[in-house]
């Protein structure tokens, strides 16, 4: 078949809550779900201001690290309270990789989403594939921390402790 | 997606999209990372993706004209076409939701202030779900432009906001539709912001052909997200 040329991305824009907002957006999983956490963060720009603006989009297997067709795997957040929140569980290990969740950020600024990844401190990390591909000293970008009711992970998206950014 | 397909990454394109550091665009002078981005190789979590559809898709969420007791003020229109991957597959079943302004170029939106109505039949939230062969359709009206802050006299030709899921995470796309001729091109950093050879594919195509005789005029939109590798992913495991 012949290749098409892909449709260029443009940015969200300052209005994105009327297209983008679902009632259930943030729960990956319902409510009272056994292990169910809450994953929070604030996204910052680089002057250290907060986006309220933005989109926070999440994607993750299973707690058995699986893709299975009837699993949700997928969150959404606003940020206009000042940060995101997901209500979802830790995901399994997709063979040959730490657990992880892929993170898509979109807003006003941004004309094509930026790409990241959150992994948890209770994991092993050193044979996962893709944080061997980041400088050392910008792993703790990557990885959330620990919270009363789950965990934390801020995206900075420009300046000091810049979060890493993928090519997918 | 289940595990058991063969593991095939996406092809990259890079040449379809603006960069980051747009600066004529203001607003990406703080939003754009400046640390390089980070190349990820496709495994399972990339080349998988949310099957968002039934449940979420009312009978009337195509419809932007009847979500309210009377009809909005403005050009009824309708926008049609297809979603398909990069070798011109069509993409069924798969989510598409547009928002955008009324007729005179106001979004119902807290943040938007500037002196133009609302339109109290207007909501301009739109979803639909792709069929068989990809086509999706909505009827809506025409939105205005409107003016924003970036520069002196900045105004935004007039568009609707488009997003798409496909089929996997990497397909995922937010883009802005546009229509053809509009003067406030030259001006807008934003439409400009995407390498010349390539904002074509971000106007519509006005089509008489699917006008409906004393009813609407209509407009043709197709969306191409990422087609695939040619061999699959080395790594079985993903
Ligand atoms: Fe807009």
């Amino acid at each position: 078949m012949a290749e098409l040329p892909t449709t260029p991305s443009q940015t969200v824009g300052p209005y994105l809550h009327i297209g983008l907002t679902w009632d259930d957006g943030p729960y990956v999983v319902p409510e009272g779900t056994p292990g169910a956490v809450w994953l929070r963060g604030t996204v910052f720009d680089g002057a250290g201001q907060v986006i309220t603006d933005a989109l926070v989009e999440t994607w993750q297997a299973d707690v058995d690290g699986r893709f299975d067709p009837g699993w949700r795997g997928f969150g959404r957040s606003d940020t206009r309270d000042g940060g995101y929140a997901i209500h979802t569980v830790l995901p399994g290990a997709v063979p040959g990789q730490a657990p992880h969740i892929d993170v898509s950020v979109f807003a006003r600024g941004l004309l094509h989403r930026v790409v990241t990844r959150i992994y948890f401190p209770e994991h092993e990390h050193s044979d996962d594939p893709v944080l061997a591909s980041v400088p050392p000293e910008r792993h703790d970008t990557l990885i959330a921390t620990r919270t009363d009711d789950g965990y934390r992970f801020d995206v900075r998206i420009q300046g000091e402790r810049e979060t890493v950014f993928f090519d997918v | 997606m289940t595990t058991q397909e063969k593991l095939v990454g996406y092809r990259r394109d890079p040449d379809s999209h603006p960069p980051l550091d747009s600066p004529e665009y203001r607003s990406t002078a703080l939003r754009h990372p400046t640390q390089p981005l980070t190349l990820l190789p496709h495994r399972l979590t990339e080349i998988t993706g949310p099957l968002l559809g039934p449940g979420r898709v009312g009978e009337l969420d195509h419809d932007l004209t009847r979500q309210h007791a009377g009809e909005p003020i403005g050009q009824r229109i309708i926008v049609y076409g297809r979603v398909l991957d990069g070798d011109g597959r069509p993409i069924p079943d798969s989510l598409v939701e547009i928002w955008q302004a009324n007729a005179g170029g106001r979004y119902r939106h807290t943040g938007d202030r500037w002196p133009s109505p609302l339109d109290p039949n207007f909501d301009g939230v739109g979803r639909t779900l792709t069929d068989a062969d990809g086509r999706y359709e909505f009827v809506t009206i025409k939105p205005g432009a409107y003016p924003w802050r970036n520069h002196d006299n900045a105004w935004r030709p007039a568009h609707i906001h488009f997003s798409l899921f496909g089929r996997s995470f990497t397909q995922r796309l937010v883009t802005q539709m546009y229509f053809q001729d509009d003067p406030l091109f030259g001006q807008d950093p934003i439409f400009n912001s995407v390498p010349e050879h390539a904002r074509s594919r971000l106007i519509s195509r006005f089509d008489l052909d699917r006008t409906q005789p004393e009813w609407a005029l209509a407009f043709e939109f197709d969306i191409v997200l990422r087609g695939r590798d040619a061999t699959p992913l080395e790594d079985d495991h993903g």
